[in-house]
């Protein structure tokens, strides 16, 4: 069974279509990638599924449970966490009170479980750990993103949804972020993610789908859309 | 003419004009008459109450009005902001009526009207009536201010709170509002220094001795103690609200400044 499955799901702003019929499934332990331009859907698609946008019609399955009209902080309890695009970290407070944020549903702060979490993202992140009392908004772009990363994870999530988290950094960075993606795959929580960087993401991806103008148009393994032709003329700025 | 000369004529000219009115306000005003009037020997037997009485209840006066007009300001923003249709009108109707108003007829209305009409007994009897008149008005001032701040806070920040699993109370009370309060407290600490000086308007209440704010000890000593019958007692008043407002107005300007340059 998938971890998660969405069916024909559509979301509409006003009376604008953002996505339009949208279905895919996501395996446990693997990294789905939905790639795309600007404005084709791949954030509205992460938001329905994080609960922040309505859903106009379809369903969304998460671990054999409906969770289509659930509102966010359910979906978090049941094992859905999400960095968002932008980062979105707490700028006011400190890297450790974003992390806490992060682990908000359980408010068990002082449980050893919460000190394992704690761990295990700074063992990912070790750069967190080093900067645990530095205030969010002060960081640069690629520190917030990992504090973003960080405290997605911090809910202790089965699937982890990241919203572009290589965008806006250096290439080192972002080989350095990527290589973080796929120990979190390493460590057994399933990623839903979606960039910009085609090149980058399909690479890693067990299975990828191409968003246009609100439609999945391609899906297929991440090394057979990397290996086909128009995807490479199209997303990875390749010759024909 | 050159223009390099042409500007030195015209501030030439600017210079001259301030000095003639100078020298005509040095050698026409009575400053004889003027220091008798607002700065007359047998001033420091009033310090003691202005200061005492009259700054002390001027503070706590304002310091109540200040936490309870926010608390009922940040009760209005939200609900302004609800998704409640019912809410945003009663808000809105609220904020419009209180603006709308002169401070002074809403003091009015809560130190003699409404006691009278529902037999009410505020607590602090008429000055504290005054005072929730007073509340009532910087609520809704100071609800507009708050709105003003929530929205500020960008959208993004709402999602990913929301995104963490908090609820949508939880986000207001630990991601939005908090930084909503820094965003607005240059405009806040402007709204304070107001209020510091809207607390003359309780004088007109007429409150029991000790009851008096720094404007109505001065207005007593008009006609009483060694400076009856000149303005002196008012011009001490003044000077007092100026030690106060002035280093609060700098410190505003100050925090403007500080965060324009965090953007």
């Amino acid at each position: 069974m998938p971890l998660l499955e969405v069916h024909g799901l559509c979301v509409n702003y006003g009376h604008i279509e953002a996505i339009r019929d949208i279905s895919f499934t996501v395996e446990q332990g693997t990294i789905t990638t939905l790639i795309g331009a600007n404005g084709a859907g791949k954030t509205t698609t992460l938001k329905t599924i994080s609960g922040l946008r309505t859903v106009r019609a379809g369903t969304i399955i998460f671990d054999g449970k409906d969770i289509t009209n659930l509102p966010p902080y359910e979906r978090v309890k049941l094992g859905l966490s999400q960095s968002p695009e932008g980062r979105g970290v707490f700028p006011g407070m400190t890297v450790r009170e974003n992390l806490d944020m992060g682990a908000f549903v359980r408010k068990d702060t002082k449980t050893p479980a919460y000190q394992e979490d704690l761990e295990r993202v700074y063992a990912l992140f070790p750069r967190l750990e080093e900067r645990a009392k530095q205030v969010a908004g002060t960081m640069s772009g690629g520190e917030q993103q990992m504090v973003a990363m960080g405290r997605a994870l911090m809910a202790r999530p089965k699937l982890v949804l990241l919203d572009e988290p290589s965008m806006g950094l250096a290439p080192k960075l972002i080989a350095q972020i990527f290589s973080i993606i796929d120990e979190i795959k390493a460590q057994g929580t399933t990623v839903l993610l979606v960039e910009q960087n085609a090149a980058q993401a399909l690479k890693r991806a067990d299975s990828a789908h191409i968003l246009e103008t609100g439609e999945i148009v391609r899906s297929g393994t991440g090394t057979e859309l990397a290996a086909d032709g128009s995807v490479k003329a199209a997303y990875l700025g390749g010759d024909v | 003419m050159r223009r390099s000369t042409k500007r030195y004529l015209r501030q030439g000219g600017l210079y001259a004009v301030l000095a003639a009115v100078v020298i005509f306000l040095a050698v026409s005003v009575d400053w004889g008459n003027v220091h008798r009037n607002f700065w007359t020997p047998g001033l420091g037997d009033n310090w003691h109450d202005l200061i005492l009485t009259g700054v002390k209840n001027t503070a706590i006066y304002t310091v109540i009005s200040f936490a309870l007009g926010l608390a009922l300001a940040l009760l209005l923003a939200l609900m302004k902001l609800s998704d409640v249709l019912v809410y945003r009108w009663i808000a809105t109707v609220y904020i419009e009526l209180f603006r709308g108003l002169p401070a002074l007829i809403t003091i009015l209305f809560m130190a003699f009207a409404v006691p009278i009409a529902f037999q009410w007994h505020a607590p602090g009897g008429t000055a504290g009536a005054g005072v929730i008149g007073l509340v009532m008005v910087a609520g809704a001032y100071m609800a507009e201010t708050l709105r003003a701040g929530l929205q500020a806070v960008p959208k993004g920040q709402t999602e990913a709170a929301r995104s963490l699993g908090m609820s949508p109370v939880a986000t207001h009370v630990h991601v939005i509002i908090p930084q909503a309060f820094r965003i607005i407290i240059p405009p806040l600490t402007n709204e304070f220094v107001l209020l510091i000086k809207d607390t003359s308007l309780l004088s007109i209440v007429g409150a029991a001795v000790g009851q008096r704010e720094l404007t109505n000890v001065s207005r007593d000593f008009l006609s009483s103690g060694s400076t009856a019958g000149t303005g002196t007692s008012l011009a001490q008043a003044a000077l007092l609200y100026l030690i106060i407002t002035l280093p609060l107005t700098r410190l505003v300007a100050w925090l403007e400044k500080r965060q324009q340059r965090a953007r």
